[in-house]
């Protein structure tokens, strides 16, 4: 599984696996790096009021990136007025000339995707594998799909001519840096609203790199603002008192927190928090298929994924061959430098997260789980971790329960389609689910019975700016994501 | 339809007789293990015992087993009824591969077994494909997978133009592809129609080069069974190490698995030659015709059960020849199939596959859903044409560090 | 209550609606309900916190009944909930002009308000899901489909105060909800309960399955705080939330709503002027829905 360590004679083949050359993209497509970075407020980047300076790095070999400012209260108050002052001509603006400024950014998007996608790698410790498959082309997806808005609000069923909030502070998560910034910047500015938004301490570039496109597309100053900064910022941001409209995708007590701080007052709030999602699969279900969707349901980004499938429900009547195959198909993915092509599984985003994975998996050994990896070796520096399989997990354990957000999967099983149901609602947690059976019924009958903002039938983690994303109970509330996307940021 | 009864008497032999109890027989060499690997399942039953592996494929193994019957487990519960073995099925002997010799005793066993497999599912089957021809195979990897992918083709020419003169140029060709550079791999077979076996059994005398030729009325197979186990028995005889055969494709859409499961028996019998040994089968399904993905994974367990050493796309005479998806599909049940009973069968894609990047392509396929096993001639083909000239234009671009082109490789 | 009756009325106990049933409050106690000018109407059962948890376990167990039961049927039931109401039109009129201090005929006319606020909603149980749903044409193989289900148990704080808001105001915060197959749970209008508890006698006899809907009647500082918290309550309408500052005030609601990330209604920034005579939009109908997007591969 090592890759990069071999030098050019040895071998190809290893482990019994025909071993892939480096195939590494190159760090210097990501674009100058800036050594400090200030905020994007009013069109214009400017330093910080404060002197604190945080540090991103690169996560696949804890490298310093840049630097870059601890926004202040006085930051976000700049970066808030800037928004205010830009909304009332953006909101007067014609919806046919809005569409046309989230066009062009969808376009230049589209023309940097190869820069920003090395870049969302570096810094996020994501594969470039999907930063450039999956990240990025959804990124530019999603401004078109909202660009198309903008002047056909009238038709959306929110009433003739739905009022914008106002000013957004958005905060958002590190596990999808920019599209997670387009979920939010897309439906916002389509329908009139301007923006503050605040990046994730530990994935701030491409954001700031976002900046620069608002720029290219001539996008008025204030519309999109960017403050950088750690959950200090974020606090400042939604409870800003001339803030309409936040929006938050991050953990559930955080979510939880903004929730209390906003009680009270007239903005409106829409939340994408925890998951902690089954994986449902039935004795007549496609396996090769199923296990590719196993895979891709709590691998894919390294399982930082809110709608991660984590938990994997197997009808008792195929666990051994489910597992066995399971096994099998981990032993082949690819763990290791994130900008080499072939890689399936980069770094942990963070050593923070890197030691949450570590605890919860201990824990999850000590309530007598059986753990299993496959034999991978593991780059030297960085932040990394094992796919990982804990079995015989019940209930009442740890990892069945809480969100790991790791590559860690905890697998049950099941008798009976109503036991599957029951194990898979037994959660705070309402993001998403997956089905996996060869009977359409059966299918349409789960759907029904799950309590989660998504069921993914035989596939998972698929994504797309059409299609409403957001969860049931402690997983949120708001659509991210098609029409329904479309009222977080209306007046309704 | 043909019978034993209506077959002409020197084409006997090659039928299996109704009364023979171990009426449908096929050759694994001893030193494969497959007979004892059967006989351990029938005398145990599937959950018991050791694994042990063997295969068809094209060329000896000797690796030692890994999991053999491990799953076999599973499957008894899945396809229960069908594989577990009764007193009668062990008594039916060999019949099929790998110990589900009562599978294929009626067309309704037949039917239940392959109904019961695992459905496909079309999307996520593509998916996975598509995301393993997203692979990077660079300088070394590169390099070696040129060369590999070199020594699995098999070079075809299947005109009705072709001569003697023009088979034997292919056959230089794949003696020695690259003139310029010796250090360049033979290819593994030349694939010719009947009449040009002696031809290039001739050409290829010494070379260890395989002569491969398609039969059975290829490549519609609309002929009647004596006409094809006459048309293999031919070019056996001329001296064709591996044979090619097409199924019944009409048979298997109108659901007469059985029909079509004799046929590759009897063409299986029909490989003979009179010293004991047997040209290797590869057995043809033109998936573009099956349509459907749950149809080639049935036609590929039929054609294991049935005795194929090889399992192979198409014909590369319809619209649709081998595709990612389907050769990762049939990849998928020839792992199943060894996993199950031990034995290794090989898969040959043909047609279509025209550059060095789609056979990186299968190669990486091959690779991440068999592994190491199956990284060989023996045990995967390249059935083409055109793909040999581009593999070695890449070849000469690694060798040189300049793009080359059709100037510089030979036209055959 | 006519002084001029020769006969002597046989006046109601007024009781909690829990569950499909009419219990005592478990404290045994009550309150006196009042006229505007102090008269003495009904002893109304002082429901308590734990008459409220009652309520919510009955809510709770009546969602997968009433969520699973078909769109069409609801309607029904909620037409029922009319055609019974039209025959006690006048006891309900009365109980209003008493509740609210206002003339017999503006009293009428909001119970026929009321009424045809039944019709309007037993018309859009069938209709939410094509106003609420989408097939979503994403750019791949898939079909995906967006479609609304019901949040589950929703506790409300029915409207306190304003023209109105006895019956009228209580019906279109109760109606849209059940309406689109959730269960509530109602801390009826705590000074004017008589037409919310004479509303669990009519929604009885109208084949709305038991704990659909539970009616409490009491001091709002003590149901409407038990609601917000409570961990098996999904969403909380805080409608009728106006105390200034205690622990039923919306805002101290809201934040312990956000516990459990409850979904919340907000009441108006002027509650006392929500004017329920208006027709209502689709706002409250949508407000206690999730959307459910299924996506299924499209393949041979």
């Amino acid at each position: 599984m090592a890759k990069n360590t071999k030098k050019a004679e040895e071998p190809v083949r290893k482990n019994g696996l025909f071993e892939y050359a480096p195939a590494p993209e190159s760090p210097a497509a990501a674009g100058d790096i800036a050594t400090s970075y200030g905020h994007f407020i009013g069109g214009e980047f400017v330093d910080s009021s404060g002197s604190e300076a945080l540090k991103t790095v690169n996560p696949a070999t804890e490298q310093v990136l840049a630097e870059f400012a601890q926004g202040t209260e006085e930051d976000v108050d700049r970066a808030v007025a800037a928004a205010r002052k830009a909304f009332t001509d953006w909101s007067a603006l014609p919806g046919s000339e809005r569409a046309k400024y989230l066009f062009r950014i969808a376009r230049i998007i589209q023309e940097r995707s190869r820069e920003l996608a090395v870049l969302e790698s570096i810094d996020n410790g994501k594969p470039i594998r999907e930063t450039r498959d999956v990240d990025l082309p959804l990124v530019a997806a999603h401004f078109f799909y909202y660009a198309g808005w903008a002047d056909k609000l009238d038709f959306a069923g929110y009433g003739s001519n739905p009022r914008p909030l106002g000013v957004a502070g958005q905060v958002i998560p590190w596990n999808f840096p920019l599209l997670m910034l387009a979920w939010k910047i897309a439906p916002a500015l389509a329908t009139g609203n301007t923006v503050v938004l605040k990046p994730a301490e530990t994935t701030p570039l491409t954001a700031l790199r976002f900046a620069e496109i608002c720029r290219q597309a001539g996008l008025p100053k204030g519309v999109v603002n960017i403050v950088t900064g750690d959950g200090r910022t974020g606090a400042a941001l939604t409870s800003h008192p001339d803030v309409n409209k936040v929006a938050f995708t991050g953990s559930t007590p955080v979510g939880r927190a903004i929730a209390k701080q906003l009680a009270g007052t007239r903005k409106k709030l829409s939340l994408e928090l925890g998951g902690k999602a089954a994986n449902i699969v039935f004795d007549d279900a496609p396996i090769d298929q199923a296990v590719e969707g196993i895979v891709n349901g709590i691998f894919f980004n390294q399982g930082h994924v809110c709608c991660a499938g984590s938990r994997l429900l197997v009808q008792e009547s195929v666990q051994d061959e489910v597992l066995d195959a399971l096994k099998r198909r981990m032993d082949s993915l690819r763990v290791g430098d994130p900008l080499d092509k072939n890689t399936d599984i980069g770094a942990i985003n963070s050593a923070a997260q890197l030691a949450r994975i570590t605890e919860l998996t201990a824990a999850g050994e000590a309530e007598g789980a059986e753990r299993w990896s496959p034999a991978c070796e593991l780059p030297g520096a960085g932040f990394w971790f094992r796919p990982t399989l804990f079995t015989g997990v019940s209930q009442a354990h740890r990892i069945a329960r809480e969100e790991i957000f790791g590559p860690v999967l905890s697998v049950l099983t099941f008798r009976t389609p109503t036991e599957a149901v029951e194990k898979a609602n037994n959660t705070p947690y309402g993001l998403s689910a997956g089905v996996w059976t060869e009977k359409g019924s059966r299918i349409l009958w789960m759907a029904n019975q799950l309590k989660a903002g998504v069921v993914w039938a035989n596939t998972f983690n698929k994504f797309d700016p059409t299609s409403p994303f957001g969860g049931y109970k402690e997983s949120g509330y708001g659509r991210e994501g098609g029409r329904h996307g479309l009222e977080a940021y209306l007046d309704v | 339809m043909t019978t034993y009864q209506t077959l002409p008497a020197e084409l006997r032999p090659l039928l299996p007789s109704p009364e023979d109890p171990a009426r449908v027989t096929h050759e694994v060499p001893e030193t494969h293990g497959g007979a004892e690997a059967r006989e351990a399942w029938s005398r145990a039953g599937p959950a018991s015992g050791p694994g042990r592996r063997t295969g068809r494929g094209l060329g000896p193994v000797s690796k030692a087993g890994r999991k053999g019957l491990a799953l076999a487990d599973d499957y008894a519960r899945r396809y229960a009824g069908l594989v577990t073995m009764s007193t009668v099925a062990a008594q039916a002997s060999s019949a099929a591969g790998g110990g589900l010799s009562d599978v294929a005793s009626s067309e309704a066993s037949l039917r239940r077994f392959l109904h019961g497999l695992p459905g496909v599912d079309a999307v996520g089957l593509e998916a996975r494909a598509a995301t393993l021809g997203t692979r990077s195979i660079k300088t070394t990897a590169k390099a070696y997978a040129i060369d590999l992918a070199i020594s699995m083709i098999d070079l075809t020419t299947l005109e009705g133009a072709d001569t003697v003169g023009k088979v034997r140029a292919l056959c230089t060709k794949g003696r020695n592809p690259d003139p310029t550079d010796p250090t360049t791999p033979r290819v593994a077979a030349i694939c010719v129609y009947p009449d040009m076996v002696a031809t290039a059994k001739a050409a290829l005398n010494g070379t260890g080069i395989q002569v491969a030729s398609v039969a059975t009325a290829f490549p519609a197979g609309r002929a009647s069974l004596p006409v094809k186990l006459a048309d293999t028995a031919d070019a056996v005889a001329a001296g064709a190490d591996e044979i090619d055969m097409v199924i019944d494709r009409g048979a298997f859409l109108s659901g007469h698995y059985l029909s079509v499961f004799e046929e590759i028996t009897a063409v299986k019998e029909a490989c003979k030659r009179p010293d004991g040994t047997a040209a290797h089968l590869k057995v043809i399904f033109e998936t573009g015709e099956l349509q459907t993905y749950d149809n080639v994974r049935r036609a590929s367990w039929l054609a294991m059960l049935a005795g194929a050493d090889f399992i192979k796309t198409s014909t590369g005479k319809v619209a649709v020849n081998a595709t990612p998806p389907v050769t990762l599909l049939m990849l998928e049940a020839v792992r199943d199939f060894k996993e199950q009973t031990g034995v290794q069968v090989g898969v040959k894609p043909a047609g279509g596959i025209k550059t060095t990047k789609d056979a990186m392509k299968y190669l990486v396929m091959v690779n991440e859903t068999l592994g190491d096993d199956w990284l060989s001639p023996h045990w995967f083909r390249f059935g083409a044409s055109s793909l040999l000239n581009d593999l070695l234009m890449q070849r000469q671009k690694l060798t040189t560090g300049r793009y080359s082109g059709p100037d510089y490789v030979t036209v055959d | 209550m006519s002084e001029t009756s020769t006969r002597l009325d046989v006046l109601k106990t007024y009781k909690l609606y829990v569950g499909g049933k009419f219990p005592r409050s478990e404290s045994g106690r009550v309150y006196e309900v009042t006229d505007s000018k102090g008269q003495w109407l009904a002893n109304a059962p002082l429901g308590t916190r734990k008459d409220t948890r009652d309520a919510v376990l009955a809510a709770r167990a009546a969602v997968k009944g009433w969520s699973g039961t078909t769109a069409y049927n609801r309607g029904q039931v909620l037409y029922r909930v009319a055609e019974m109401l039209q025959g006690r039109r006048e006891q309900f009129a009365a109980e209003v002009a008493v509740s609210e201090n206002i003339g017999a005929k503006k009293a009428a006319a909001l119970v026929d308000a009321a009424i045809d606020r039944w019709v309007w909603y037993a018309g859009w149980t069938d209709k939410v899901a094509q106003i609420a749903g989408n097939g979503n044409p994403v750019a791949g193989p898939f079909f995906n489909l967006s479609v609304p289900e019901p949040t589950g148990v929703v506790g409300i704080v029915a409207p306190q105060a304003g023209y109105g808001h006895s019956f009228l105001g209580l019906v279109s915060v109760i109606a849209p909800a059940v309406a689109t197959g959730n269960t509530v749970v109602v801390a009826a209008a705590a000074d004017a309960p008589l037409p919310a508890l004479s509303l669990g006698e009519v929604l009885a006899t109208s084949d709305l399955p038991g704990g659909v809907v539970n009616i409490i009647s009491g001091r709002t500082a003590d149901i409407a705080p038990t609601l917000a918290s409570h961990q098996d309550v999904n969403a909380v309408d805080l409608t009728g939330a106006i105390a200034a500052d205690g622990p039923g005030a919306a805002a101290e609601l809201e934040a312990s709503a956000a516990d459990t990330l409850k979904r919340v209604v907000r009441p108006e920034v002027d509650p006392f002027a929500q004017d329920w005579t208006v027709a209502p939009g689709t706002d409250r109908l949508l407000s206690f829905l999730e959307t459910k997007t299924v996506w299924h591969p499209i393949g041979i």
